[in-house]
């Protein structure tokens, strides 16, 4: 691991008396792929605005390389932004928009062209070159924004949803192009994004956000497989969460049930909260499992079936490759080590 | 299909008198300028006399042209101020203080011309500053900001202020963002300004009226002075050419305004 590139500390920002970024405390290392990802209004762009300099921290401090950011204008940050809305400039084509920042480092019309010319290969909009910005679609705007913000080869690339006005093909294709770019170049990417499923496939570490807060920070599997509250639970993909007691070390009760974990650190008796990924969940027939149901809907997902398993009033999400009719009486089972305890929060 | 034939009948009878009564005495102001004869109600045939006159009058081409280069001036001093404040404006957070603001730049426009005129002067009287060229184009730079800044806003109400952002992300110091990012966004409603501040100065008899002095006469208060002293046809000919050249500017105007967006700033001009 490199040194910490980016440090927040203790960082507070508040619009006329709304607290947006409440005590955010967080370090963003040389050559990361870091991903701040919540749900809209949760202070995304606020947090990827203040590393930009077009925000200044209420309170606390933001450090580059170890020098504090304080004072130190947008402009001569490091650092260059794929802006939400792209901020194309729209009496420019294509070619000066990408060439933009390149003029102002006042290099060689030659390099100049085959920088832009490299970055609309990158971004597959060869030929593009002397196209008005309002000719475009919004998915090759987006292509645009960020071919002239990584042209400038900028220590760290912030990205405020880059790929939200995408197709899924489309999308999928820059999410690895944008993953290879960010290897290839050694760029440290803040990427923003609300779709946790694009947060899981292209990052090296996940920041998920509430309101906020920072609720967890850990790698894509960590926050996958050990979602810290029922919050990160939720938000990182389908769960089924429900409310238990924790009888003692590795053994929960939930539903007058009592099951098997490998949690441990908890006071007896004390209540908290069951996450169960839908995936982890195999339907058993009855009196097989240790949890009974009945079948309430089958929807097919393509790959898989999903399944809502009604059971004394609760209603599990369930994914399974073989389907049970509707109405029938099942049972379900859970491994010990696919059962995650959390806290109440 | 009748009564709609009669409907627009009338409209455009209405349409024809309104237009008769606002057109007709400049149509026989203009015919007459080329009449050969000093009359001012009898036809003497064809001639060019009274713009040969006009043009080899020192005193008439002295007004002229003050009138000019005070409205040069006045434009373009007022569309820097003008753009200047507008940016001001729109950088208000305070939504409040941002409508006061609004709110007292457009005063001048809708109180009266005299008010503003007699004002002006009186400020001039009591900081002693001689009335003269200088004070006229004080006067006129003053009256012509508002009209600058009524173009300019909604230009920079429609900016993306990303725009701005991204240039500053980009390496540029903020004085070449404005000039390479916003400028060249809100240009359209900056000549806008300017060619209305233009056209207003030209026209302004009565401000100027209040805050010249020492001698020193745009055309219009010339033509007013003269034409007191008894009528001559050479006018005619002058009001023609002033005429012609304001609506020039008019026309240019409403083009570029009707042209690029649909809010148009020369609303304000009626
Ligand atoms: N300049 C501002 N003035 C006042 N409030 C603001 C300002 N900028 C952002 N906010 C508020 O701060 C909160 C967080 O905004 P932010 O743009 O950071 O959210 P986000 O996480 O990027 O959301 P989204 O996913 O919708 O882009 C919102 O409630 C927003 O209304
Ligand atoms: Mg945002």
């Amino acid at each position: 691991m490199g040194k910490h590139l980016i440090e927040f500390k203790n960082v507070c920002k508040t619009f006329d008396d709304t607290e947006v970024l409440k005590n955010i405390n967080l370090h963003i290392d040389e050559n990361e792929f870091l991903t701040l990802l919540g749900p809209s209004g949760c202070g995304k762009s606020t947090l990827l605005r203040i590393i930009a300099g077009f925000e200044e921290p209420t309170s606390g401090s933001v450090c580059f390389e170890g020098a504090d950011l304080c004072g130190v204008p947008a402009y001569e940050r490091k650092v260059n932004t794929v802006f939400q809305r792209y901020a194309l400039f729209p009496h420019l084509d294509v070619y000066d928009n990408i060439a933009f920042g390149l003029h102002i480092k006042k290099l060689g019309s030659k390099e100049i062209d085959s920088k832009v010319r490299r970055v609309l290969e990158l971004v597959n909009l060869k030929g593009f070159e002397r196209r008005t910005i309002g000719s475009l679609s919004g998915g090759q705007q987006q292509r645009i924004a960020i071919a002239r913000a990584i042209v400038n080869e900028p220590k760290v690339l912030l990205l405020d949803e880059p790929l939200a006005a995408l197709d899924l093909k489309l999308r999928q294709g820059m999410q690895l192009e944008l993953k290879n770019m960010q290897r290839e170049l050694g760029i440290t990417f803040v990427y923003v994004t609300h779709d946790q499923e694009e947060a899981l496939t292209m990052s090296d570490t996940i920041v998920v956000m509430k309101e906020g807060t920072i609720q967890q920070i850990g790698k894509p599997t960590d926050i996958y497989n050990e979602p810290k509250n029922a919050y990160v639970a939720d938000f990182i993909g389908e769960s089924n969460i429900i409310s238990g007691i924790m009888k003692h070390d590795c053994l929960v009760n939930i539903m007058d049930t009592d099951l098997e974990c490998v949690d441990t650190g908890f006071a007896p008796d004390e209540s908290v909260d069951v996450v169960i990924r839908p995936e982890d969940i195999y339907i058993l027939d009855p009196d097989k499992g240790k949890i009974t149901g009945v079948v309430e809907s089958v929807t097919f997902k393509g790959v898989h079936y999903e399944m809502v398993i009604d059971s004394n009033g609760f209603k599990w999400l369930v994914h399974d490759t073989a389907k049970y009719e509707v109405g029938s009486d099942v049972s379900l089972l859970v491994k010990p080590f696919d059962i995650h305890i959390m806290k109440k929060s | 299909m009748k009564k709609h034939f009669f409907k627009s009948f009338i409209e455009n009878i209405y349409l024809f008198l309104m237009f008769l009564f606002l057109y007709f005495p400049i149509v026989i102001l203009m015919i007459f300028s080329f009449n050969s004869i000093k009359s001012t109600s009898n036809w003497g045939g064809f001639s060019t006399r009274w713009y040969v006159q006009m043009f080899s009058d020192d005193a008439l081409l002295g007004a002229f042209g003050t009138t000019i280069t005070i409205a040069i001036i006045a434009a373009l001093a007022s569309c820097v101020i003008g753009t200047a404040a507008a940016i001001g404006i729109q950088g208000f957070r305070s939504k409040r203080l941002k409508g006061l603001i609004n709110a007292v730049t457009n005063l001048p426009m809708v109180s009266s011309e005299l008010v503003m005129g007699v004002s002006m002067m009186m400020l001039f009287l009591t900081v002693k500053i001689p009335l003269g060229y200088f004070t006229l184009l004080l006067a006129h730079i003053t009256f012509c900001v508002p009209y600058v800044i009524v173009s300019v806003l909604p230009k920079l109400v429609q900016l993306d202020a990303g725009l701005y952002e991204a240039a500053l992300d980009l390496g540029a110091k903020p004085f070449y963002a404005f000039r390479k990012v916003v400028l060249p966004e809100i240009k359209p409603g900056i000549i806008s300004g300017m060619l209305i501040a233009f056209t207003l100065s030209i026209d302004d008899f009565v401000i100027s009226f209040f805050t010249t002095g020492n001698g020193v006469n745009n055309l219009s208060i010339y033509i007013y002075s003269s034409v007191r002293r008894g009528v001559n046809p050479m006018y005619n000919a002058l009001s023609t050419v002033m005429f012609i050249l304001v609506a020039i500017l008019l026309f240019i105007i409403n083009k570029r305004s009707s042209s690029k967006t649909g809010d148009s700033p020369i609303g304000v001009l009626g």
